[in-house]
């Protein structure tokens, strides 16, 4: 049952990628888009990742997309063609190289599960690691780091 | 507990204190004049606790999330000094910007905390969280001139930068699945157990390398500088060319020694594609440089090739199979002399931009007419950076070439050497600009005392260092003690 939510899965979301790159109409792309974030949020689910899931729909569907369709909405012309189109045949020459690299790095590489079962529950322990002794410098950073970006945004969006 | 270890980031702590300060006090006072003192004051502050740091050697904190070391503490405090030259320097850039020198200062201020906390991390979450501090507040600093060039660099920057930390963490990712852990130590752990790298497992460094490529601008990766160099406001331009670039190599230097340095078939495999690389930065780097016209971009292309000369370093310390501290300390040696020169070089541009309002180099002409100092400085330090006597250039090259030949790679140094004769065709062409022509007007170019400082300090380091560098080197050669191992 689970190999088959994984491969109903796997072909939305293969589909759904090949979709952001052949639409031609920018905004369905960011419509597909979505699908895919949502189909990974599923992968997420799958593997017990119930937080990460939760978080992914929250603020790759929730917040990432918004910005992409408000930013589509205000950019005139931006949605017919694509503007960097000039550039498709090296664009494919390298992502096809990547693809190649990961693909026989994927198919020769034995993975090791830890061996433990995955938690019960997982958004507990993740917020005594962040907010507790293990992670609290790093989600610290990140608190200077919204500050910075809020400073930086309104001195370079607001008039001169 | 955690509160005890608050004392290893004190640094850190007062340096965010002061830049919450700017912002305060740019609300309420009149006089902007106050701003770049506190910053420099704050610059001070956090320098003195960095120094009473100096003595714990080698200890993690938060977790193994940080390490107070040495290696870590050096460049933290070349970083702050800096940031002190930049603030200096801006002292009168930063009326083109009127409204916003309190957001300028500060952001500044930021972008420096993120970059110390960079060379001290010795976690993947850690580097990745601060390497991301540091950018976004250079995003913002870029584009801080919101014209059309400044604005287009800043988001060339920003694009080509969030590539750039998408295939950094992608690497990091890899790792991390395969390793199974973030800490550096533990990943070092990891490969003493193992015999052989998976396939994917040595994507996930190539990644990281590349990642961090784009930090220090090697090739293909230096396609933002020039752009970027030219667009953003000069001030910043000196600070991306020497601090961003010197906390890039001290993040991947520390990422490739700890994590990545043993056993000796990895490092074999890393020193191999930063060889390449290297003599392909540098080549690059030079004979673009040949044809620029505008000096922002002159330094763009002459800060890859300098980048391709430290990458040397690195791929000699991938070489050698037991005790590197030699070109390790050759590396630190190189970006501590290559800060001084850089900054001392973009803070003349600076003095000489603000009178003639122009970074053409047609527009220096005459310049040795128009004020011998400056363009006494500015020779100086081209002088520098070819590499020619007396200065901190050759001493900083001798030690950094030195080591890679001790470690087979004389190939490499000769590129090496042929590109320094190349660049010296570029270097000299503006020095003789500046000397042979005549002067277009007869306006005198002077600048306020803080640029004079600033320019002073920079002229006497980089002769006190070509001339007599033991005490330099005998520093650095204290700098390279790291966390780990």
């Amino acid at each position: 049952m689970l190999d088959l939510i994984f491969y109903l899965l796997a072909v939305i979301a293969l589909a759904a990628s090949i979709a952001v790159i052949m639409v031609r109409d920018i905004f369905r792309a960011a419509l597909c888009l979505i699908m895919l974030f949502m189909s990974v949020a599923g992968f997420f689910l799958l593997l017990h990742a119930d937080f990460l899931a939760i978080v992914q729909v929250l603020i790759y569907v929730g917040a990432i997309s918004i910005l992409i369709i408000v930013a589509i909405m205000l950019t005139r012309d931006a949605r017919h063609g694509l503007p960097l189109d000039n550039y498709k045949y090296w664009a494919g020459a390298v992502g096809l190289l990547l693809l190649i690299a990961l693909a026989y790095g994927i198919l020769n590489t034995t993975f090791t599960l830890p061996g433990t079962a995955p938690l019960e529950q997982t958004i507990q322990p993740i917020g005594q690691q962040l907010f507790g002794n293990g992670y609290v410098l790093p989600v610290e950073i990140a608190a200077v780091l919204l500050l910075s970006a809020i400073l930086g945004a309104i001195a370079v969006l607001r008039d001169k | 507990m955690l509160i005890d270890e608050m004392k290893y980031i004190t640094p850190e702590i007062s340096l965010l204190c002061f830049a919450l300060l700017i912002v305060v006090v740019d609300l309420f006072v009149t006089r902007k004049g106050v701003l770049p003192i506190l910053s420099v004051i704050g610059a001070l502050v956090a320098a003195f606790f960095t120094v009473g740091l100096w003595g714990n050697g080698g200890i993690s904190a938060f977790n193994n999330m940080i390490a107070i070391d040495q290696f870590g503490l050096f460049f933290k405090l070349l970083i702050l000094a800096s940031l002190v030259l930049v603030v200096m320097a801006s002292n009168k850039y930063v009326l083109k910007f009127e409204k916003f020198q309190g957001e300028y200062y500060a952001v500044l201020m930021l972008s420096a905390i993120g970059l110390m906390l960079l060379v001290s991390a010795v976690n993947l979450i850690t580097i990745y969280v601060s390497l991301e501090l540091s950018s976004i507040s250079l995003y913002a600093l870029v584009s801080f001139l919101k014209d059309k060039a400044s604005s287009e660099a800043g988001l060339k920057y920003l694009i080509l930068g969030a590539v750039a930390s998408a295939i950094l963490l992608y690497g990091m990712a890899l790792t991390f699945g395969l390793t199974g852990s973030t800490g550096l130590t533990a990943i070092a752990d990891y490969f003493r157990t193992s015999s052989t790298a998976s396939p994917l497992l040595l994507t996930g460094l190539v990644l990281i390398i590349a990642g961090f490529g784009f930090k220090i601008a090697s090739v293909p990766f230096q396609l933002w500088v020039p752009d970027v160099y030219e667009g953003a406001p000069t001030p910043i331009t000196a600070y991306l060319s020497v601090a961003s670039k010197a906390a890039g190599f001290a993040v991947i230097t520390r990422i490739l020694m700890t994590a990545f340095g043993q056993p000796d078939w990895l490092h074999a495999e890393w020193a191999i594609i930063i060889a390449v690389l290297a003599a392909l930065t540098m080549t690059v780097g030079n004979v673009t440089a040949l044809v620029q016209t505008n000096i922002k971009r002159l330094f763009g292309y002459s800060s890859i090739a300098q980048a391709g000369y430290l990458m040397v370093g690195l791929a000699a310390m991938g070489m050698a199979t037991q005790g590197n501290a030699d070109i390790r300390s050759g590396i630190i040696f190189f970006l501590f002399s290559y800060t001084l020169t850089n900054l001392g070089a973009f803070i003349a541009i600076i003095a000489i931009s603000n009178k003639i309002d122009s970074d053409q180099i047609a527009d220096y002409t005459g310049m040795g007419k128009r004020s011998p100092l400056l363009a006494g400085a500015l020779t100086l330090f081209l002088v520098s950076l070819t590499g020619l006597p007396p200065t901190a250039g050759l001493i900083a090259k001798i030690y950094i070439f030195n080591g890679a030949v001790d470690q087979g790679l004389l190939w490499l140094v000769v590129i090496a050497v042929i590109n320094s004769v190349i660049s010296a065709f570029y270097y000299f062409r503006v020095v003789k600009v500046m000397w042979m022509g005549e002067p277009a007007s007869q306006d005198k170019v002077t600048s306020s005392w803080p640029e004079w400082t600033a320019l002073a300090v920079c002229c006497i380091m980089v002769v006190i260092i070509g001339v007599a560098p033991g005490a330099f080197v005998g520093l650095t050669q204290a700098a390279v003690k790291m966390f780990g191992i």
